[in-house]
């Protein structure tokens, strides 16, 4: 037996043993806590498979973004936690024959997989020469599945709208309520000055980098965010008030971009999201320069949740 | 030459192993959250220095090598700064 497949067993059991320690948790902390453990070594598990891309994007968003947001829920339910009756055996079981039947569902299909997988992978590859994108990743998103791309943007901000309407009346357009650290010059107020320049500099990169290397909006936009919440929480900066013109327009700016250039490819290359092929290359950099800021904000002001003191 | 940069390698990664593992042990034996927290970063440092200073030989180019002393160095930052954060909680947890 290689040591692959020995590493392979290990990372097998060791997320089937993290994904049981989620589920029978006691508390939403310890199954948050769980759950963020889960996603990192998912994430290594996707290096294993050599699909960086998807390794990069499930620790930044799966781990990292659905963390604090799943940490930020889990202490707003801190209180009624106790108070909570627990389910009715029926429901637990009923529950759990379901999830049975859906996991052997889902194991019968990927434990006989076919000789010859079916794969367009070579004739997508062929043609990506034309995009000027050497990650073959970037070239599937923004070339054949751009739709795809362009609505997994559009419903990160509808997420934001979702969350901005369980704002209350009279803290309309006001200051979310993020959990701001409370001691002035401390520990972290150390880590949010020297992080930051690091941090947005490999956002950067890696929405740069995306284009030949593994990387992209999401991951870059993840990075953003999390520096910008790390100064905010620090209190080096403030939260803005979501009633801010600036604020608005970055949050719709990338899907907006990524739009226009969709309709100008009616006028330009025949139809919605084609592009003229001279221009490929730079017109996906446009598109991914906005839609990695657009997403660093989007993402930040989902974890800063709806307002709740007025502006 | 390449067994002697090997052999380096092997036996730094073997160190940072056996630090990463006697960190691991701290974790679950020693007694209260101060000591854990102790074993956990202070040996995390340490086993992820071997690891890092074996593999250096191995990358190819420059800039390989300053993206791993960066990694090594981040990981260092995140972990003093998160063992600093959870001590105060843990501290002001055992006061109360």
């Amino acid at each position: 037996m290689t040591g692959a497949i020995l590493f392979a067993i290990a990372i097998a059991a060791l997320l089937l043993a993290v994904a049981v320690w989620v589920v029978v948790a006691r508390t939403a902390f310890t199954a948050t806590v769980g759950f963020i453990v889960y996603g990192l070594l998912l994430a290594l598990v996707w290096v294993a498979l050599s699909a960086v891309d998807v390794a990069l994007t499930e620790a930044a968003i799966g781990s990292g973004v659905t963390g604090m947001l799943l940490l930020g829920a889990a202490a707003q339910l801190r209180a009624t936690e106790a108070n909570v009756e627990s389910t009715s055996l029926p429901l637990k079981l009923s529950a759990g024959i379901l999830c049975v039947l859906v996991s052997g569902g889902l194991a019968a299909v990927m434990l006989d997989p076919p000789a010859v997988a079916p794969t367009l992978a070579p004739e997508a590859t062929a043609k990506l020469s034309a995009t000027g994108l050497g990650n073959p990743v970037a070239g599937v998103l923004f070339a054949y599945r751009a739709l795809d791309t362009l609505l997994e943007k559009v419903v990160v901000v509808l997420a934001l709208i979702g969350v901005w309407s369980l704002t209350p009346d009279r803290a309309w357009g006001g200051v979310p309520g993020l959990r701001l650290y409370a001691r002035p010059s401390g520990t972290l107020t150390l880590l949010a000055q020297v992080l930051p320049p690091v941090g947005i500099m490999l956002g950067i990169y890696m929405f740069w980098t995306g284009a030949d290397n593994p990387g992209g909006a999401f991951q870059g936009g993840a990075l953003l965010a999390a520096m910008w919440l790390l100064v905010m929480v620090a209190r080096l900066q403030p939260v803005p008030p979501t009633s801010l013109g600036r604020l608005r327009l970055l949050v719709t700016i990338g899907p907006f971009i990524f739009l226009t250039i969709g309709f100008a490819g009616f006028a330009l290359a025949g139809s919605f999201l084609a592009y003229p092929i001279d221009y490929a290359k730079p017109l996906i950099v446009v598109a991914e320069t906005g839609l990695t800021l657009s997403i660093g904000v989007t993402l930040a002001l989902l974890v800063a949740g709806p307002a709740e003191r007025s502006a | 030459m390449t067994h002697v940069i090997d052999t380096f390698t092997i036996v730094m990664l073997c160190a940072g192993a056996f630090f990463f593992l006697a960190g691991t042990v701290g974790l679950l034996r020693f007694p209260d959250s101060l000591t854990r927290l102790h074993a956990l970063t202070k040996v995390d440092n340490l086993g992820l220095g071997f690891i890092v200073v074996g593999l250096l030989p191995q990358v190819d180019g420059l800039i390989g090598g300053l993206k791993l002393i960066l990694v090594w160095l981040l990981v260092q930052l995140a972990s003093a700064m998160a063992a600093q954060l959870i001590a105060r909680v843990a501290r002001v947890e055992r006061r109360s």
